[in-house]
């Protein structure tokens, strides 16, 4: 009999493997996607937050696992739990040796990612590069490996993992780790979790997905209607403003717009609604999909001028470039003399002081609501470029609850030999928001500890029979 | 990406001037721009990263910059099956070969290079057919009796000189005159000594084969390998042995006047030795690669022009070390005429061939050189 079955394809579910294997296990791994499309959303990733008391590699200075804590603590308003998001960080500190012996490269941060260098180790070549390399080790290691092997249900004996189905065929194994990523490819789910809005719209329809297409939830759907415990909130999930021209699917990180903070965001009515220039760009993209969502049609504009090209990000596709702004307004569909006027009044009451994209500068608006607190310069230097921006869905929330051992639990017994890592489990640590790296760190840290408890009690089971 | 997109982006890339590889490469720069996930991996990258927009010379610049190492293709989360189809190393081959093509002087003669295959054998063979009709002509026969290693007795030595030095003349200048142009259109200013310096070091140490972490580029998967880099050391330094030998032979026949024949242990003797086996084993090497090589790494195209060149190479110190071995029996004055005929192959085809590669090569990676150290005149902040 199989000592662990790994149902996922992604990083969570490879720590997982390679773990169990280097722990003596014989492991199979369940990937639901293709070969070309493996790796889940992991594949679009770039780094890993790592905790560090000195330089180390491709690290500089320290970054205490306090300072992390702490940092998690905020973004996730509290929702998190110490015990599970101390031991992640902890784990942090040494994952890398580990990651490297698996064929990780790592490296200093990519241009205009400077600001994470302190805190955040790159992949060299990015997460599908990290993937390829775990795929690699693994396969070397042993691990049997099956692709466009979606898992469609589960038996259980109690709180005891048995078997995981995929269509007629059956896989027993004497413990079993879940790491099959979200829910966030589910359209249909997404509707439901994001309703209708008093115009009578449903959001969601016009959300695009960041990641992978095969995440849709399926798994998790079936350890929620076999009891397993819950956590993290079902109608959450993480949003990010990304160009409307992206492809539904996959799109990834060259999709998002780092103009926001430079210009102005107008609705479909050509009205601006939100502090463009609130704080950097890093800590306020991720609040920009859910306004969008709030907004009619759920779509967006970024108007800058030719003051800003060259300050931010390339754009993945060229925006709408024009001469005048009615020309713009044309190009982009918004109402010519609507946008005329919001233009007209933003500029007149921007009180320009030394404009720094450093800093949050002195350059804000007086007298007009919302108000833009920082960068705020007139848009009057054409070129004029408009980019539309859609709600991009990277990850969801909704997850299974685990302890330290990443056991799966029903009604607040844990399970023997049924265990879960990966973004299945991530809402213990990360209930709300988002810092870089993070999710690779929860990954990383449970899908270790999920592969090393599902080999120990296959150990034993195999030793009792 | 949506085929309206496609289509409005062909048609600014066309009123830019853009031939279709070009605009090709300005497609997936354009994407790749905004990722940079391979930052590490190479110099293309970063190159990339100091541009918003790319005209024709910054794409025949990086396209020239690009080792084919395949490390980028591997780890791409864009590449085919996703929509944007990202493929690298492939559109910035078929660049090269424009590049080569639009360079090459006399203009006329950049069509050789999209027949390369043709024009190899047709070099090839008539250069053979010139010497040993030569030999013919002069001794009467392709067989004598031993001459004791006097190649003078059948070509004599002012013949060859004339011959591979008009030959070998041209095809110095023909690259000069291409690079000297290819140089101008990606006007990167002057080189310090330390921009020189580096580009050198990344030159005879092949630095962008080595995957950006030591542990090689890509062959058949997304495996790394250090195999390349080696085998293209040894042919490259096998090369350079062979060519010191000839200088030094040269050196030793008007300087100290001491014609050929030389002893197995003179100096020239042994430099062509030890290179010709390493312009044995490293082509040998490489040729093996390539035939297992990823499909989608490079452009499937120019297998022709890479392997034909690899075989010459091969075959120009296969000869080499045959008329070593038999240098002193009757076939020689065959064996010599085969010899001078791959070499003069190799020399005709120079401007007009893979050789070109490594020319072109050396100017985008002394350009990168110089510009990485000029400030970049982008202000982006962070992400």
């Amino acid at each position: 009999m199989l000592d662990v079955l790994v149902i996922g394809g992604g990083n969570a579910a490879l720590c997982a493997a390679l773990s169990a294997r280097e722990a003596g296990a014989s492991v199979l791994m369940l990937e639901a996607a293709p070969r070309a499309w493996r790796g889940g959303n992991s594949s679009h990733t770039r780094n890993i937050r790592c905790m560090h008391d000195a330089p180390e590699d491709v690290l500089v200075e320290a970054y205490s696992e306090e300072e992390y804590w702490q940092d998690l603590l905020k973004v996730t308003g509290g929702i998190t739990n110490e015990n599970l998001a101390r031991l992640t960080i902890k784990s942090t500190a040494t994952c890398r040796t580990w990651m490297r012996r698996h064929g990780a490269h790592f490296q200093p941060p990519l241009s205009g990612t400077l600001q994470l260098a302190r805190t955040n180790a790159f992949f060299m070549g990015g997460g599908k590069a990290l993937v390829n390399a775990y795929y690699r080790s693994a396969e070397k290691l042993g691990v049997q490996i099956r692709y466009e092997a979606p898992v469609d249900k589960i038996d259980m004996d109690g709180s005891r993992f048995v078997a995981a189905q995929v269509g007629t065929e059956k896989f027993a194994a004497r413990s079993c780790v879940l790491a099959a990523g979200g829910f966030e490819s589910n359209r249909e789910w997404l509707r439901q979790a994001w309703g209708q809005n008093e115009s009578g719209e449903w959001p969601a329809d016009n959300f695009l997905i960041r990641g992978t297409r095969f995440n849709m939830g399926v798994l998790l759907k079936e350890m929620l209607a076999l009891g397993a415990d819950s956590v993290g909130d079902p109608a959450q999930s993480h949003c990010v403003a990304v160009d409307a021209r992206a492809p539904l699917y996959d799109g990834g990180i060259v999709t998002r717009l780092d103009s926001v903070t430079l210009g102005i965001m107008v609705n479909c009515h050509a009205e601006r609604f939100y502090d463009e220039g609130e704080d950097f760009w890093p800590k306020r993209y991720a609040i920009w999909g859910r306004l969008v969502a709030q907004q009619p049609t759920q779509i967006a504009y970024s108007i800058i001028d030719a003051n800003s090209v060259g300050r931010f990000m390339p754009a993945v596709f060229p925006g709408a470039k024009a001469d005048s702004l009615p020309e713009l307004a044309r190009l982009l569909g918004l109402d010519e003399k609507k946008l005329m006027a919001t233009v007209a009044n933003f500029n007149a009451a921007c009180h320009v002081g030394k404009f720094d994209h450093t800093v949050q500068d002195d350059c804000y608006t007086v007298g007009i609501t919302p108000a833009k607190t920082h960068w705020a310069r007139p848009i009057a230097n054409p070129p004029f470029y408009g980019y539309a921006l859609r709600p991009g869905i990277t990850f969801t929330y909704l997850g299974l609850k685990v302890d330290e051992t990443a056991a799966v639990h029903f009604a607040g017994k844990r399970s023997a030999n049924c265990f879960v890592a990966g973004e299945m489990m991530a809402g213990n640590v990360l209930g709300k928001g988002y810092t870089a790296g993070v999710g690779m760190a929860i990954g990383t840290a449970f899908g270790r500890i999920a592969g090393t408890q599902a080999a120990a009690f296959a150990g034993i089971e195999r030793v009792a029979a | 990406m949506s085929q309206l997109e496609a289509l409005t982006r062909e048609a600014a890339a066309l009123a830019g001037g853009l031939k279709p590889h070009e605009a090709e490469v300005d497609r997936i720069l354009q994407i790749c721009n905004a990722c940079r996930y391979c930052e590490g991996f190479c110099a293309v990258f970063p190159a990339m990263a100091r541009r918003l927009e790319f005209a024709k010379a910054d794409i025949h610049y990086l396209a020239n910059l690009c080792h084919n190492c395949g490390a980028c293709l591997h780890a791409c989360q864009y590449a085919a099956p996703h929509p944007f189809a990202v493929n690298v190393p492939k559109s910035l081959a078929a660049v090269r070969l424009q590049t080569y093509t639009d360079y090459a002087w006399p203009p006329a003669l950049g069509v050789l290079y999209k027949k390369n295959g043709l024009t190899l054998c047709l070099a090839t063979a008539g250069a053979l057919a010139l010497f040993l009709l030569l030999a013919v002509a002069r001794n009467g026969s392709l067989l004598h009796a031993p001459l004791a290693g006097n190649f003078y007795a059948v070509f004599p030595h002012n013949l060859m000189v004339l011959m591979f030095g008009a030959v070998f003349g041209f095809a110095l200048l023909a690259l000069g005159i291409g690079v000297a142009k290819f140089w101008r259109d990606v006007s990167p200013g002057a080189a310090s000594v330390a921009a020189a310096e580096e580009a050198t070091r990344a030159t005879l140490s092949l630095k962008y084969l080595d995957g950006g972490h030591g542990e090689g580029c890509n062959e058949t998967d997304d495996a790394f390998t250090l195999w390349r880099q080696r085998f293209h050391h040894i042919t490259f330094y096998g090369f350079m042995l062979c060519f010191a030998s000839t200088s030094v032979a040269t050196l030793y026949h008007y300087l100290l006047h001491l014609p050929a024949p030389y002893a197995l242990t003179s100096v020239p003797v042994l430099l062509g030795i030890v290179g010709g086996i390493g312009l044995l084993v490293g082509p040998a090497g490489l040729l093996w690669l390539n035939l297992r090589r990823h499909p989608e790494h490079g452009d499937a195209s120019q297998q022709t022009m890479d392997r034909g060149f690899i075989a010459l190479l091969f075959l120009v110190s296969a000869t080499g070390l045959l008329l070593m071995l038999w240098r002193d029996s009757g076939t020689m004055g065959m064996l010599l005429a085969i010899h001078l005929g791959v070499v003069m192959a190799l020399f005709a085809t120079m401007p007009y061939g893979k050789f070109a590669h490594g020319i072109f090569r050396v100017a985008a990676l002394l350009k990168y050189a110089i510009e990485k150290r000029q400030p970049n005149r982008l202000g982006i902040s962070a992400d």
